[in-house]
């Protein structure tokens, strides 16, 4: 595969034709923040997080979904990119209903360690308070609309390494939902292999093992890498 | 035409209060209310949500005994589960709310009511508080802010983080005892032992300096209630209701925890969010009980430890039958914190709070749980009802303040008519009065399940409902 040269923060680098500069950038040992791309699936460019400033283009680019071209030259942080990024976490925090102190995930989540990373200190908008439930229905697993964030990798990680299909997006804008199957409760899919890696993939306190409590789902998110690296590597076929 | 007088703020409580008293034509006092005029959202605001989540939402009720909270709730979820919960989880919970009985007691000994009958009800509240007990007496006051520590630090072996710690969960706990924390602990003790000796001489010394008090401080027949064990051993995490009379007589034992709305009424009172229970075989008035402290030891035939039980007989010799005093909970707190220290001792040579095995795990096997346990401050119950999914549907808690409100109202006329002629109501007489609310060491946040704070204020009402005097003392 040919190598392109670019240039990220002032640094020389190389990387593979076809790889993306959240790839590059990764490799080159400088960290972009993300919050839907997720190891192993294929990236939606959901969140608008990594977004980076690319030399001769206006708009800002997405780094998990832009290709790397021979001579880019790329910013990943800079007061405008880090304005762009608080706006971006304020208006998930507004729009649905996150109480950090109470929820499963507090001090493991990722949402909430970008806000503090990125020094968000406070929201400038109106908190939306959308009526949003809980499906509780599933033997093993919760799901709490309130904490979601739409960034579908439960989606992505339920069809393309389970295979399941259970995982879905119902709706349009801020109302839209992830559904089971043919939006049912969840505890009612046919589908669902209770397989669990839409709870391991989700970034917030919105999937959840049931029966935990605050500050309780710490996820191992190796397991899905060894599931897509043995795949990736072959190594289940004889 | 009847007068009413109102006190604010009763500073060092927590929360927030109003009082009015109420005068008769001839200007007597003759009754008087202490109410609280706070939001009461939070049952309302827990529905909807997955009952495991509880034991860390309740404990943000009350800044001050998250630890009671988070034990009645990890206890009304282990009754939707319908499990006995792993015999070392027990141990550690009971541990844990030891630590909470400890550093609560202390707090309201040391730093909130010492100051008042140690530097004399007459010293202006500006020097009648914690510092001024420090530059009176600077050992005494060191010493009780590190018993209140070392409460403090037992909590945070267990749970982790001195403030709301999810670590008690719905069958069981998350984790056990250290063998580090098991050597700090152990190491601590001896001190914590000396400092409650100390106290309780020095209380008992000044007992005679207060005799008025005693007899004037909420003094008045009762029922008591709070957990006993089967043979009437003093208990504060799981056992049975008991409630006794001010003959000291037994009215009714060995009552199931789950069932206390089968026995506990609750009065909504118009001008208060505070719910008002009472003892639903007597009615109002005559089924008003107090919990807490005093009434645990009013319940109970012995505490159960040596060196508490020897306490506790001098303690039982106060009264007549009951201990009827309220001025009293200050010695009943002190006992506790004494066979608390006793208990926590032999816990410390007990393998098995190093146990790994401390959950037990089940799914909805009862629409309803109730969890009732011993706060410091009183019984404390949590009652859940959850759909099949276990959603919570309703939420209904009855905390130590809302038990004890009648009685409270009690006590602050029984001062208010011995000390207030007039109009006026002097600084001392204001002092007093403020001090018979904190004998029950209200914790008004807690009670009406909101936050924030607002100023308390006393009110003179007379017989035509006229607002004659208000004090708002800053
Ligand atoms: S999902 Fe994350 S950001 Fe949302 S409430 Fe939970 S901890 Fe906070
Ligand atoms: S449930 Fe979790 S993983 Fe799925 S879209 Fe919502 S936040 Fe993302
Ligand atoms: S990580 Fe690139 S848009 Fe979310």
């Amino acid at each position: 595969m040919a190598a392109k040269t670019l240039t990220i923060d002032g640094k020389q680098i190389s990387a593979d034709q076809g790889a993306t500069i959240l790839d590059a950038a990764t490799d080159a040992g400088i960290t972009i923040p993300t919050l839907c791309h997720l190891d192993g699936v294929y990236d939606v460019g959901a969140c608008r997080l990594c977004l980076v400033e690319v030399a001769g283009i206006n708009k800002l680019l997405p780094a998990c979904t832009t290709r790397v071209h021979e001579g880019m030259v790329i910013k990943t942080d800079s007061e405008r990119l880090r304005k762009y990024r608080r706006m971006t976490l304020e208006l998930l925090f507004a729009e649905r209903n996150h109480v950090c102190a109470v929820c499963v995930a507090n001090g493991h989540c990722e949402l909430q360690s970008l806000a503090y990373s990125l020094g968000m200190d406070h929201v400038r908008y109106d908190y939306r308070f959308p009526k949003w439930g809980v499906d509780n229905t599933h033997t093993l697993f919760g799901m709490d609309h309130n904490r979601c964030i739409l960034c579908m990798r439960c989606v992505r990680v339920c069809w393309h390494i389970e295979g399941a299909g259970t995982k879905n997006v119902s709706g349009r804008g801020s109302g839209s939902q992830i559904i089971s199957d043919l939006n049912q409760p969840w505890g009612t899919s046919d589908t669902c292999t209770r397989c669990g890696k839409c709870v391991m993939a989700c970034p917030t306190g919105a999937l959840f093992a049931k029966g935990a409590t605050v500050s309780e789902m710490e996820r191992d998110r190796t397991r899905l890498e060894f599931i897509v690296t043995a795949r990736e590597k072959k190594q289940w076929i004889a | 035409m009847s007068k009413r007088i109102v006190i604010d703020p009763v500073t060092r409580i927590e929360g927030h209060a109003k009082i009015s008293i109420f005068l008769d034509e001839s200007g007597q006092v003759s009754d008087a209310e202490f109410h609280v005029v706070e939001f009461r959202g939070f049952e309302k605001f827990c529905e909807g949500r997955p009952f495991s989540e509880m034991p860390g939402i309740t404990p943000r009720i009350c800044g001050i005994c998250p630890v009671s909270h988070l034990l009645a709730s990890a206890r009304a979820g282990d009754a939707i589960m319908a499990v006995d919960i792993p015999p070392a989880a027990d141990k550690l919970r009971r541990l844990m709310n030891l630590g909470q009985m400890v550093q609560s007691h202390a707090l309201s000994f040391f730093h909130l009511s010492a100051p008042d009958f140690l530097l004399g009800w007459d010293t202006p509240p500006q020097k009648r508080n914690v510092f001024g007990l420090i530059a009176a007496n600077t050992d005494l006051a060191r010493a009780g802010i590190r018993l209140r520590q070392f409460g403090q630090e037992i909590i945070e072996i267990l749970g982790g983080r001195k403030i709301h710690p999810a670590w008690a969960v719905p069958g069981g706990v998350r984790s056990p005892l250290t063998e580090e924390g098991r050597n700090r602990i152990r190491a601590w003790l001896p001190e914590a032992f000396a400092t409650t000796h100390t106290a309780l001489d020095l209380f008992k010394q000044v007992l005679d300096k207060h005799r008025r008090e005693v007899q004037i401080f909420g003094n008045f027949p009762s029922l008591f209630m709070g957990l006993v064990e089967p043979d009437g051993t003093w208990e504060h995490h799981g056992g049975k209701i008991r409630f006794t009379d001010s003959s000291g007589s037994v009215i009714a034992d060995q009552l199931d925890p789950l069932k206390y709305d089968e026995y506990i009424g609750e009065a909504v009172q118009s001008n208060s969010y505070l719910k008002s229970p009472y003892y639903l075989p007597l009615g109002v008035p005559d089924g008003m009980y107090r919990v807490g402290p005093l009434a645990r030891l009013n319940v109970a035939e012995q505490m159960g430890t040596p060196k508490a039980d020897t306490e506790f007989r001098l303690f039982k010799r106060m009264g007549h039958g009951a201990v009827t005093s309220s001025f009293l909970y200050h010695y009943a707190r002190l006992i506790e914190i004494l066979t608390s220290l006793e208990r926590i001792e032999a816990y410390m040579g007990d393998p098995e709070l190093s146990s790994e095995y401390l959950r037990a795990d089940a799914g909805i096997n009862s629409l309803r749980g109730v969890g009732v346990s011993e706060a410091p401050r009183g019984t404390l119950f949590h009652d859940y009802t959850v759909d099949r999914q276990g959603l919570l549907r309703k939420v209904n808690l009855i905390v130590a303040t809302g038990q004890n409100n009648l009685a409270m109202n009690q006590t602050v006329a029984q001062i208010a008519r011995h000390y207030v002629r007039g109009n006026e109501i002097p600084e001392p007489v204001l002092n007093r009065i403020e001090h018979g609310i904190r004998c029950y060491d209200p914790c008004l946040s807690c009670s009406t399940h909101a936050v924030g704070q607002m100023p308390m204020l006393v009110r003179l009402i007379d017989a035509g409902g006229r607002v004659v005097r208000e004090i708002a003392r800053g």
